[in-house]
């Protein structure tokens, strides 16, 4: 068996059975395409994994978060990023004929294409929240220009995603805010968790070659840099942050090179799946 | 003429079709019992044709986990009904909104407990700040009301307390 391939490709449904639903479009767009390109398919598993890996990530915080509404509120935004880790990995299997499920549990760690940034481990309230104000700020301006993308199947999804994004930005300030300005202790892990996740900032906003393929499908990370800084550095001012300096990671993700965290995470993923073949559930 | 209505309640213009819309009009959703799919404007489509009965359901949120259970009961109240090769597919665009749901079923949510939506969704443009509309509360119809959490049980809801009847109530977040 190769590495990262399903075990049983003559079984189509053989790996559990959640339902697969297709990514179709309203009614006078259906005829457009619904199966990406190799290119296309590649760009929807970046974006799927960085949701896939951030959701999975959030979901430990279940019972364990400082106040129980927490819990709730990291719950429901990991529930919304898994919904759109399917859409994105369902589209990105079309091509190669892989179920969302084949994508997310059978393939190995070099075959991921998230960004270090969403790897990185939840560490104390205070990193989680830090990775949480990046990634939804990048999230959000990421989905708002990809609306406008000529691929009617990455547009509508991004059209729906931005609303939820939208909310978890506005969740992440309002801890950032309070953590900034609440005690001694956490303003301190506060300023300690920007530190520490700001090195993976970079490497959202850098252009691989995959990009220059997709002009007009996909969105350029270089040109979203501005925006997104634009719209987290006046919340640092107010919380009274600085922005922080220093080191920047290598990055490397879009092309599977990984932090250390990813395998971690990924065998949790995947443990069941693979330890049980074709379960349903 | 394309009116909010019309965007919001799709009913078809073919009697076969409309029959079958009404029966799955009446499923409700299971985590908001006193809502019909066609109320909360997630049934977007019903055709019957020879080939069999083909509805389009849209979901709320991305991860709405109520989406299947919709499925399964709009598939056994058609097959129940009679119909026959009963598909029910998920579609995404365009994408839902609160503005979609029914006068009808805001009074519905507000007699069962839950404060309806209140103003139109829009995504606000990067560093605009979030304007919420004071919240009644359903039970005494005050507005001095506060967000406890933004998130609440399930994705749709977010949870409010009243500051002067004293209880908590969710609260249907605008989408």
């Amino acid at each position: 068996m190769d590495h990262g391939q399903a075990p049983v490709a003559t079984e189509p449904d053989a790996h559990g059975h959640v339902d697969v639903d297709t990514v179709q479009l309203s009614a006078e767009l259906v005829e457009a395409a619904s199966v990406a390109s190799h290119d296309v398919a590649e760009y929807a598993l970046w974006l799927g994994d960085d949701s896939l890996v951030l959701a999975q990530h959030l979901g430990w915080w279940i019972s364990r978060a400082p106040e129980l509404e927490e819990d709730i509120a990291l719950g429901n935004i990991a529930l919304d990023l898994i919904g759109h880790a399917r859409s994105l990995l369902h589209y990105a299997g079309a091509e190669s004929g892989r179920t969302e499920d084949d994508l997310a549990y059978w393939r190995d760690e070099p075959q991921w294409r998230s960004a270090h940034l969403f790897e990185q481990p939840n560490g104390d309230f205070a990193h989680t929240i830090a990775r949480q104000f990046i990634a939804a700020h990048y999230l959000f301006e990421l989905y708002s220009a990809l609306m406008e993308s000529t691929d009617a199947t990455l547009a509508a999804i991004a059209a729906k995603a931005v609303k939820e994004v939208d909310y978890h930005r506005d969740h992440s300030i309002q801890w950032v805010l309070r953590l900034a300005q609440g005690t001694d202790e956490s303003r301190r892990r506060m300023i300690t968790g920007l530190s520490d996740l700001w090195p993976f900032v970079d490497e959202l906003f850098v252009d691989e070659p995959l990009i220059d393929r997709l002009e007009g499908v996909a969105v350029r990370p270089s040109s979203l840099r501005a925006t997104v800084e634009a719209a987290m550095i006046p919340v640092l001012a107010e919380a009274e942050l600085e922005v922080p300096r220093g080191f920047i990671s290598s990055g490397g993700g879009r092309r599977g090179d990984h932090s250390e965290n990813l395998g971690p995470l990924l065998a949790e993923l995947q443990v069941l799946a693979r330890a049980h073949p074709g379960a349903k559930w | 003429m394309v009116t909010v209505a019309s965007v919001a309640r799709p009913r078809p213009s073919d009697a076969a079709s409309q029959q079958a819309w009404d029966i799955a009009a009446e499923v409700c959703d299971p985590e908001v019992p006193v809502l019909t799919i066609e109320d909360l404007g997630v049934l977007r489509s019903v055709t019957v044709t020879d080939a069999g009965t083909h509805v389009i359901l849209t979901p709320t949120y991305s991860g709405c986990p109520a989406m299947e259970a919709m499925r399964d009961d709009v598939t056994a109240a058609l097959t129940g009904a009679g119909y026959r090769n009963v598909t029910v597919e998920l579609v995404l665009a365009p994408a839902w909104t609160t503005d979609w749901m029914s006068e009808e079923g805001k009074a519905k949510l507000v007699s069962y407990g839950i404060a309806a939506p209140t103003g139109h969704s829009g995504v606000r443009p990067t560093g605009a700040v979030r304007l919420q509309l004071a919240v009644k509360c359903p039970r005494c119809s005050s507005l001095n009301t506060r967000e406890l959490a933004r998130f609440g049980s399930t994705s749709c809801k977010a949870l409010y307390e009243c500051r002067d009847c004293l209880e908590p109530f969710d609260y249907f977040k605008v989408l």
